[in-house]
Order: structure tokens, then C-alpha cells, then sequence
């Protein structure tokens, strides 16, 4: 385990999801838990975006049923690398499914951000692209710096998936910004805007 | 226990899924739902969805709800101890979640590990807010399903259907 280099890497992730959501259009955004869901929440807090506070591990499947309902709308996951490290197993999920409309980011600054910044797998010899490459990913890659993440984007916004993409992030703990934490609230504001007023009624 | 009891009950489970209109269905295989499995993955109007764990199938449909779509999870009892932190994502969300659970370790068994979640399937769904249904009359299984379902997708609530083990024949492996 490494306890230094991510503290140096050069790209800082509300930058990163700033630029990931700039051109967003109508694409569903699945948040995961902690830092993940304040960064998309910091780049516009809008009904299609689902932000998770909790359900760790389940931002992978939450996107898949998503992207299996959806198949005509893009569907982005943004999440960390602890969260991404609890549900592995999705990524085999999502391999057998195949969805061509789905797309997994992972803001990977191999900490736990929420409880202290203790250090994750990733801090180690852990890669999760490879990791999203021996499950049966068609594109997967890992990013690390402004030039990478710039010729990766359109790869991520628009290429037949499913995609898999590990952005190396800095360590760096950012002021707050939240959204709605009332799940029913945040649930309804997502599928009025997507299905209509009959989707709440 | 005949070929023919144990296709009849899956089959009733199937017409319901069909009436509500289920199109996701995730699972991870139970010798018990072998017959729905198949019956599901035939269909051309459901997505089969094999899980790794069963807590995936609890996250998956809450992203088919926010899709459009209903769904279903289906497992044997030792998963249910699986979904236990995810099943608060349906439950603070208000989602609807249908699930129908194969028992193990609740009728002849003879497995002494299965017993544990066997026994204890009930409380652990009903700790977290889950309303549950026992089948355990192989003819009164389409109601029970139908009864579930019905509290799931008009509460929205979660719901599961205890499967008895009564109507699955303790396994023996050939014993």
C-alpha cells in the first residue's frame, strides 16, 4: 500500500465531473455514495441525476437496471473506489448483460473519503480497469492525467458499452456540497422527470 | 413429490409475474425456482438477470424503478442475510420490491449450515420493513404471489414470499 502518491496526482475530480457532465444532455446520472454523489451535485443538482448516501455497492446495479429500462438513454454511474471495491462482483453483472447505453466512471483516490481517508485496495497493486477487463468489458481504461481524461471523454458520453473508466483523482478532502437526502424525494424528482406525472401519481 | 406439483406452482408464479407485468428479473439459481428460471429466461418479454450476490438484485431493480420497469428477485433463503444493508436503498426510497424466497434448512433438511438462515429468513426480512408472505399449499401458491405483488406495486412497498420447503422436497443428494 502506497500512502503518498495519490496526494499528488494531478487531477482534481470536481474538475474531472465537471467536465464528464458539461455536454451531458439527457443522460441519467446514478451518483455513489460520499464524495462521488456531492461532486455531481457541485457540477448541478438536477432530477436526473440519483444521488446515493447510502447502499454501498449498489451503484453499478442501480445504473445496470437503469441502462436495462432505459436501453435509448445513456446511463453514467460516478462513483468511488470504496464503493466500487464493495460490489465487484457487479461488474461480472454488468459483463454478462452487455448494456451498450452504460457507462461506469470511478473517481479513484484510493481512500475511504467519508470516514477519515483511510487508505483502500487501490492504494496497493489493486487495478479495477483490469479488473473490469477480465469480466468481459469491451472498453475499459484507466486515466491519469488532463490529456488522457480529454481523449477518453467521448469514449465515455457516447461509445457502444458497456464502459469502464478509473480516473486516478487526488486525495483531497473538498468543502461539502450536498443533495437531498430524502430518498423518496430524490426517487420521485428522477422518475417524474424521466417518465412523467403519471410516474408519481 | 411429482414433476408435475413442482411445475404447477412455478407456472402459477409465472402467469402472476406475466399479469404484473414484470420485465426484470434477477436471481441468483435455487434448485427450487430451477422451473421459473426457465420459464423467465424464455419469455421475450423479461430481461434475466443472474446476479452474483443478491444484494446486487435489490440495487438492480431499484434502477429499474427509476427506469420504468418492475421487477422481481428471486433466491433461496441464505440470501436473504446477503441484502440486509441494501434492502434500506427500497425502503428509504419508497420503491416497490417483489421478492419470492425458496427455503432451505426449514423442512427435512439436511444440511446443518442452511438452518441458520433457514430459521431466521423471517425476522432478517421483517427487521428491515420487509412485509412477508408464507406459501406453503401448493395450490394457494398463485395467490400468496399475487397478494405480494399486488402490496408492492401499489404501496410501493417490500415484499416476500416464503417459499416452504414442504413444496420444494428436502434435498438429499441421492441419499
Amino acid at each position: 500500500m502506497n500512502p503518498e502518491r495519490s496526494q499528488h496526482y494531478p487531477l482534481r475530480r470536481r474538475v474531472v465531473v465537471k467536465a464528464l457532465l458539461e455536454e451531458r444532455g439527457d443522460m441519467l446520472i446514478i451518483a455513489g455514495l460520499g464524495a462521488s454523489a456531492w461532486d455531481v451535485t457541485a457540477a448541478g443538482d438536477v432530477p436526473l441525476n440519483f444521488p446515493l448516501w447510502g447502499a454501498m455497492g449498489g451503484s453499478v446495479p442501480v445504473g445496470l437496471g437503469l441502462a436495462l429500462a432505459q436501453p435509448s438513454r445513456r446511463v453514467l454511474v460516478i462513483t468511488g473506489d470504496g464503493e466500487m471495491l464493495m460490489g465487484l462482483g457487479s461488474l461480472a453483472t454488468v459483463a454478462i448483460q452487455q448494456p451498450s447505453n452504460l457507462a461506469i466512471v470511478v473517481l479513484d483516490n484510493e481512500r475511504y473519503g467519508e470516514t477519515g481517508m483511510q487508505l483502500t485496495h487501490t492504494a496497493g497493486d489493486v487495478d479495477l480497469a483490469a479488473v473490469a477487463a477480465a469480466t468481459g468489458f469491451p472498453i475499459y481504461c484507466e486515466v491519469s492525467n488532463e490529456e488522457e481524461l480529454h481523449s477518453e471523454l467521448p469514449q465515455i458520453l457516447n461509445a457502444e458499452g458497456p464502459v469502464f473508466v478509473n480516473i486516478k483523482v487526488r486525495a483531497e478532502n473538498l468543502p461539502l456540497i450536498l443533495p437531498a437526502k430524502d430518498g423518496a424525494y430524490l426517487k420521485d424528482r428522477f422518475r417524474l422527470a424521466l417518465l412523467g406525472p403519471d410516474a408519481v401519481s | 413429490m411429482t414433476e408435475h406439483n413442482v411445475n404447477s406452482w412455478a407456472d402459477d408464479i409465472f402467469q402472476t409475474l406475466m399479469a404484473y407485468r414484470i420485465r426484470q428479473v434477477a436471481y441468483v439459481p435455487d434448485a427450487g425456482h430451477t422451473r421459473l428460471i426457465e420459464r423467465c429466461r424464455e419469455s421475450s418479454e423479461m430481461i434475466s438477470v443472474p446476479l452474483t450476490t443478491e444484494e446486487e438484485g435489490v440495487a438492480l431493480l431499484a434502477g429499474a424503478w427509476l427506469g420504468g420497469d418492475r421487477g422481481v428477485l428471486l433466491m433461496q433463503s441464505s440470501g436473504v442475510g446477503n441484502c440486509l444493508n441494501m434492502l434500506s436503498l427500497p425502503r428509504v426510497c419508497r420503491m416497490p420490491l417483489l421478492m419470492l424466497v425458496t427455503m432451505r434448512g426449514e423442512w427435512g433438511e439436511f444440511n446443518p449450515w442452511q438452518v441458520p438462515m433457514g430459521q431466521n429468513a423471517d425476522k432478517a426480512l421483517t427487521m428491515a420493513d420487509v412485509i412477508i408472505f408464507l406459501a406453503d399449499d401448493k395450490d394457494r401458491v398463485r395467490e400468496t404471489v399475487e397478494a405480494a405483488a399486488r402490496m408492492a406495486f401499489e404501496g410501493p412497498a417490500a415484499t416476500a414470499v416464503l417459499i416452504s420447503q414442504r413444496l420444494l422436497g428436502a434435498k438429499t443428494f441421492g441419499k
